[in-house]
């Protein structure tokens, strides 16, 4: 789950991290009022999980009350594209903040390295720029260190990393105190990505967070209940709708709706859905032993796309049966009043059974067929082409 | 011979008194798994259909002779539980658990790795050697056994690949789940190494999906050191890149982690990648035959 900037800046500041100080608006009006009362002149920042907000021009200066209002008006409901095209995304909120003097910018990271199993903190000097382009370019600019998992990592473990990267010698006992907390944001909060581009330095001499990008660990909201409720905002309504239904949906573009059982096989069905010439309107893994009832809820998901002119199921039972899958389809059926056509193919543990199920309850918009890549060229030609 | 589990595992199960321990555990049993014991704790001294339970899995390693652990213990609990496990004294640990905070994984990680023993998972379907032992939530039926090794991420597309071979007349020396979290026990370098020294072992088959670098890592590996065929089949193309696609560990950052760049990794080393699970499966059955006829 990704943190917004100022969810990520809360947490920072629970950690003893210093961040400007700052509001969260949703209209010009509250914008306006945050502004009035954070002072000139003030940051006006749009929340999005997506980088490159300042060249999309999200983040804007306010010298006064009438450019806090112009320049809010024009941010709340822009829609921002990510550097790689990602998007769109929609600005719901902007975060309101007091200005900051800079002297210099620096960067700051802990992720995680999946490959080594550690925890890696990396410092460079140069912040405030795209630090891939930095890394790849100017390679000895990033300091890169990962930390022993069996032992504590303070600011004296963090101190010889930023002396490394040659930050300002009268900032370095600051900036080390601020890498073990990010580190401690990560072993404490479930954090897997901590990133701060830029971390500051004030013409007062003060090290602080000026971004923030935190991702946590959705298998650890259990032990945080403050950020568990952020997750449970989820703003695509089929997104929500799935969330509540304890079901693993990812909306996508297309007309064709998915569900298989298992994650691999999901994905695996999207890649040939979109080699047979189609477009996947979503992923949704029914998990390990889908009952009937899994089965309703996930189809009622689907269709609630109205994008959605045809589906696929494709069930491999391995722990799930497919006759438990069947009896989902048929009573879906029954309840839903479906109308897109359904593509099934069973395949796997009580098969069988499955089919004759399918078979007896003859429904009109069903259609079976044998193998994986033949159910993704049925449901294409189904579907018709995308609009 | 057969890798991580065959004839000489001796099975204890973690949580075999409750519903999905049981139920799976004596399934592995009723495969031919040698499953010596359970593990409840204040259960100890009971028995699950002739199967002693004991308090701790140490008790089970001592009096039973248990060498090889399965954990099914609830996500919150379960790091706790595998590092009873690495500690107890069984040289191999199947975590088929999902859901388990990272952060509690790479500390168990590395207690495994300083105890020197075989941790695969969690959030893994578990090992099959056909027609010697069963260790997880594999369904036997789709397998025989046979040359084909095989090593994968994903679960459900493990059982899909394995039919294919099945019907194509192939069978298996080993399917080994490595799971598809972002921090697991063994990895592809480390199953591939025990493929490659596997005498039944002719030809690996290796799944993989979006996330990480486990498979570019992989395909470096496997030019240095591996002499038997590889064929791989990648799952995830047409995920949006920074979506997560269920498995924690299937996120896409940056360009690097794309099935895209998984794909051609491995062909720059020589790596046929199957474009479905149905291709891939194809391309093994032939390059099996190939071998088969002395064309190496």
């Amino acid at each position: 789950m990704d943190l917004l900037e100022y969810q990520g800046k809360q947490l920072f500041a629970k950690h003893g991290v210093a961040v400007p100080s700052g509001e969260v608006a949703a209209t010009v009006e509250e914008a306006v009022a945050a502004a009035e009362r954070v002072g000139y002149p003030c940051a006006i920042k749009a929340q999005v999980l997506i980088g490159g907000r300042g060249k999309a021009g999200g983040i804007k200066i306010a010298a006064d009350r009438g450019e806090a209002e112009e320049h809010a008006g024009a941010i709340l409901g822009m829609d921002i594209f990510g550097p790689r095209g990602e998007g769109p995304f929609r600005v719901d909120q902007v975060w309101i903040e007091g200005g900051s003097d800079i002297a210099s910018e620096y960067y700051a990271s802990v992720i995680l390295d999946r490959g080594e199993k550690k925890l890696l903190a990396m410092v460079s000097a140069k912040g405030g720029m795209d630090i891939e382009a930095v890394a790849e370019k100017d390679p000895d600019a990033l300091v890169k260190r990962h930390i022993d998992p069996t032992r504590e990592f303070d600011a004296a473990a963090a101190r010889s990393i930023v002396e490394e990267a040659g930050l300002d010698e009268d900032a370095r006992g600051q900036a080390a105190e601020v890498l073990a907390r990010l580190a401690e944001v990560a072993t404490s909060e479930d954090a897997t990505l901590i990133e701060v581009n830029p971390l500051i330095v004030t013409e007062g001499r003060e090290v602080v967070a000026l971004d923030a990008k935190v991702t946590i660990d959705g298998n650890a909201l259990f032990r945080h209940e403050d950020l568990a409720e952020i997750a449970d905002t989820a703003d695509d309504p089929q997104e929500a709708m799935a969330k509540e239904k304890g079901l693993t949906y990812v909306k996508l573009d297309g007309n064709v709706g998915i569900l298989a059982n298992g994650a691999g096989l999901c994905m695996s069905t999207l890649d040939v859905v979109a080699q047979a010439g189609g477009a996947p309107a979503n992923f949704l893994d029914a998990g390990g032993g889908s009952k009937a009832e899994a089965i309703v809820n996930a189809l009622e998901v689907i269709v609630s796309d109205e994008k959605v002119t045809a589906i696929l199921f494709n069930i491999f039972g391995g722990i799930t049966r497919c006759d438990e899958i069947a009896k989902g389809i048929v009573e879906a059926s029954a309840q839903l009043d479906l109308e897109v056509p359904l593509v099934v193919r069973l395949d796997g543990t009580n098969s069988a059974e499955g089919l004759k199920i399918l078979a007896e309850a003859d429904l009109p918009n069903l259609r079976q067929e044998k193998t994986m890549l033949d159910a993704a060229r049925r449901v294409v030609e189904l579907a018709g082409a995308a609009s | 011979m057969s890798i991580v589990v065959g004839e000489e595992t001796k099975l204890v199960v973690s949580g075999l008194t409750g519903r999905e321990g049981s139920f799976h555990g004596l399934r592995n049993r009723d495969y031919g798994t040698d499953l010596v014991a359970g593990v409840t704790p204040g259960k100890g001294g009971q028995e699950v259909e002739g199967v002693p339970v004991f308090d701790t899995i140490k008790e089970s390693v001592e009096e039973a002779g248990a060498n090889t652990s399965m954990i099914f213990v609830p996500a919150r609990f379960a790091a706790p539980a595998i590092d009873e496990a690495i500690e107890s004294g069984v040289h191999t640990v199947i975590a088929i658990t999902e859901g388990i905070p990272v952060l509690d994984m790479l500390n168990t990680y590395w207690k495994a790795k300083e105890a020197g023993v075989r941790l695969i998972g969690p959030n893994c379907p578990g090992v099959l050697s056909p027609g010697k032992a069963n260790v997880g939530i594999i369904p036997a039926q789709f397998f025989d056994p046979g040359k084909i090794g095989v090593v994968s991420k994903s679960g459900t597309l493990t059982y899909q690949i394995g039919n294919e071979l099945k019907q194509a007349g192939a069978g298996n020396s080993s399917i080994v789940g490595i799971g598809g979290d972002p921090i697991v026990g063994a990895d592809f370098i480390d199953v591939l190494t025990l493929f490659e020294a596997d005498p039944e072992t002719e030809l690996i088959v290796m799944v993989g999906e979006i996330g990480g670098d486990a498979e570019e890592r992989a395909a470096e590996f496997i030019e240095s050191e591996v002499s038997k065929p590889v064929v791989a089949y990648i799952a995830g193309f047409t995920a949006p890149p920074g979506k997560q696609m269920g498995h924690a560990g299937a996120i896409i950052s940056g360009s690097s982690g794309t099935a895209q760049a998984k794909k051609e990794a491995l062909e720059a080393k020589g790596v046929r990648v199957g474009e479905s699970p149905t291709e891939a499966a194809a391309i093994a059955v032939e390059t099996l035959a190939g071998l088969g006829r002395g064309s190496a």
